[in-house]
């Protein structure tokens, strides 16, 4: 291995000795290199999304969709702007702790905790594609949003609303069979046997993510 | 450098010494750090989502708004990749391999602000009667 710890230097000095040498460039599993080029590449593609979205919100004539208003829920005869998608971030901000917490226990090589905390992981996704379906139902059938119209304003909303929250909730569907393969895993001593549990970390990393992509979405789609 | 102060601490409490036998030094056996940091990272991003909430709760507009919807979000996020996502504890190198190209994205978003502002005055001038 080329990379032992005392070989390294911090700061632009070890970035460009990091860089220039012939050899593994970054110190990290190799899953774990993919994992976080994977992701970037997303990074673009919902950026892509998300521009797109300012470009038709921009450009068109016609009054946006009050989201306060759309997404709202009435409880109990009280009537809560945006409670379904404040309810929806919390379940997914808890599934990120819960799923940091699976990573320390993955390697303290804890496997039943780190398999009970990717379980919780997956079943609060679960839960947050659940809301999801209800909200798209919701939109489709009661108010009639539909990707080339609705009655509420411009006709832009439904098709950036459609593909942006679409796209997030197949990757968040995605992470659920994702981590619940790795969490069967764990349970049956796959990387007890590997001798590794850095692929809990790497499927972390794709669940962090789908979170991180949530926050950009509820600031710029749901509250602007 | 993998070993740092804080994983070592992270490290002591464990009743598994042998977790760390088995690699050949901490990097081997990738991030630990403690249970206590990612719980208060998630109670800030809760704090945080509320904040966001209360924006749109008691209907702030305009520049306000629009900063403090970018601020929280810029917070959560950064709090998400720096300790959710380990990115804090990673070589500088991994960093500006992944977090410099998105920056590359603020071209594209510049020019499309200006298609859509030029799209809007288009229509107005032409098609809005």
């Amino acid at each position: 291995m080329s990379h032992e710890p005392a070989t390294l230097e911090p700061g632009f000095r070890g970035v460009t000795a990091d860089w220039s040498a012939d050899k593994q460039a970054f110190p990290v599993p190799w899953g774990k290199a993919m994992m976080w080029i994977f992701l970037l590449s997303d990074t673009f593609i919902f950026s892509c999304f998300l521009t797109s979205y300012m470009n038709v919100r921009m450009s068109t004539t016609d009054p946006w969709p009050n989201t306060a208003e759309v997404f709202a829920l009435t409880v109990a005869g009280h009537h809560i702007p945006l409670l379904l998608i404040a309810i929806m971030t919390m379940v997914l901000i808890t599934s990120s702790g819960t799923m940091a917490m699976a990573v320390n226990f993955g390697y303290r090589r804890d496997r039943k905790r780190t398999a009970q905390l990717m379980f919780a992981t997956a079943a609060l996704g679960l839960c947050f594609v659940g809301m999801q379906a209800f909200e798209w139902t919701k939109l489709i059938v009661d108010e009639g949003v539909r990707p080339w119209g609705n009655p509420m304003g411009a006709a832009q909303f439904g098709s950036s609303f459609f593909m942006i929250t679409g796209f997030h909730g197949m990757h968040v569907t995605g992470g659920v069979i994702y981590l619940s393969v790795v969490a069967w895993r764990v349970l049956s001593g796959f990387y007890d046997r590997k001798g590794t549990y850095e692929t809990v970390e790497v499927a972390g990393l794709y669940w962090h993510f789908v979170d991180l992509v949530w926050v950009f979405i509820f600031a710029f789609f749901y509250l602007w | 450098m993998a070993v740092r102060q804080h994983d070592i601490e992270a490290d002591a409490p464990l009743d598994h010494p042998s977790a760390h036998a088995a690699g050949h030094g901490a990097h081997a056996e990738g991030q630990q750090h403690p249970i206590k940091l990612y719980l208060w990272i998630w109670l800030l991003l809760f704090v945080f989502s509320a904040f966001s909430y209360m924006v749109d709760y008691f209907q702030l507009q305009g520049a306000l708004r629009w900063t403090l919807i970018i601020v929280f979000m810029l917070i959560k996020a950064s709090f998400i990749v720096a300790i959710f996502m380990h990115m804090a504890w990673e070589r500088l190198a991994l960093k500006l391999a992944i977090l410099v190209p998105p920056l590359t994205l603020l071209i594209l978003i510049g020019l499309m602000a200006i298609e859509g502002d030029y799209t809007f005055l288009t229509r107005l001038a032409s098609f809005v009667k």
